[in-house]
């Protein structure tokens, strides 16, 4: 059964366990996503489906999202990935994606756009270590230090400097999922997502994944 | 907070809660499993600080044991926590009293409050 699923981070929050236990869970709106176009091995190449979700007013909208919306009979949406599918097309255009068949899913991976951080130095952006502040180091402790040798007298390319940081995609792995709400399209997973509250996240389950052997 | 946070922490949250007021002299009921068994041990001690909201909220008891003073810090909302009974009100002027904590003996006693609006309600 193909799984995977568009949504929005709604925010953190914790609950009790039966034993007393608090879980730190981040809550998602999941779906409903509806499929906008199914791609083909034949057609495009690979096997995918492209979803949807969160509708655009009509005011919002303009005539080329409708358009290309409108063959699967919906609206435009403001978010729209592609989720790939191995083999065959299980869902045609216009089905509508929940968390309705999500509950024996243990584990899953969620992609979102971390947090902007501005222009960062090394220490912050790559976990540098700095300079020494003492022992007769007259440059700023935040240095990165050298960034190349005299030989070849350039510096290499990709070495690692100070820049942008945040505001890129990351997936998160390995999120074991807390308690789905379909009738709510909420989803609860054990840990934190990448991203500010109300930022768009992709939600796939764990590939092949096997719920952990209870020890005793 | 986010509508949708809020919906759900309430229904995580106690349905009701007993009162009590920072100052208070409380006998904190919490169930512990102790192997198989599971019984009910009382922490009794003031209330000195009370923290977070929604189903973060959490309070501070301190007693002495043996002179030694012991600060237990309790989720309000925690199902291991059976009941919460004030057995005094104390008379404070502040929300959290760290200052109990440089004090000993006579001088962390705490005045009654049995004014009428604050006392405590010995009804139950």
């Amino acid at each position: 059964m193909w799984r995977g699923i568009l949504g929005r981070k709604i925010g953190m929050t914790q609950f009790f366990t039966e034993d007393g236990k608090r879980v730190g869970v981040t809550v998602v709106e999941a779906g409903p996503c509806p499929v906008l176009q199914v791609r083909t091995q034949e057609k495009d190449g690979y096997d995918a489906y492209q979803l949807g979700f969160d509708p655009k007013t009509e005011k919002a909208a303009n005539k080329a999202e409708t358009g290309h919306a409108k063959k699967s009979g919906n609206g435009a949406m403001r978010f729209i990935r592609e989720i790939r599918v191995e083999g065959g097309a299980e869902l045609n255009e216009g089905d509508k994606v929940t968390l309705a068949n999500w509950e024996d899913v243990g584990e899953v991976q969620v992609l979102s756009k971390s947090k902007g951080k501005g222009f960062q130095g090394v220490m912050k952006r790559h976990n540098f270590h700095g300079l020494r502040a003492t022992h007769g180091v007259k440059t700023n402790p935040r240095h990165g230090g050298s960034i190349g040798s005299l030989t070849p007298a350039r510096t290499p390319s990709g070495v690692k400097m100070p820049g942008h940081m945040g505001d890129e995609w990351v997936t998160q792995k390995g999120l074991s999922v807390a308690k789905v709400i379909p009738e709510r399209n909420l989803i609860m997973l054990r840990g934190s997502v990448p991203g500010p509250a109300g930022g768009y996240v992709i939600i796939r389950p764990t590939q092949g994944y096997q719920p952990p052997v209870e020890k005793k | 907070m986010h509508p949708i946070i809020n919906e759900l922490e309430k229904e995580f949250m106690k349905k009701e809660v007993d009162s009590f007021e920072v100052g208070d002299t409380v006998d904190v009921h919490c169930r512990i499993v102790e192997g198989e068994k599971e019984r009910v041990q009382i922490f009794n001690g003031v209330v000195i600080a009370k923290n977070g909201g929604g189903i973060n909220e959490s309070f501070t008891v301190r007693r002495l044991v043996q002179g030694q003073g012991v600060e237990r810090i309790f989720p309000l909302h925690s199902p291991r926590i059976d009941k919460i009974v004030s057995k005094r009100r104390g008379r404070v002027q502040r929300a959290k009293l760290y200052y109990l904590r440089e004090r000993v003996g006579k001088a962390t006693r705490l005045r009654e409050d049995d004014r009428e609006n604050y006392k405590l309600d010995t009804k139950k």
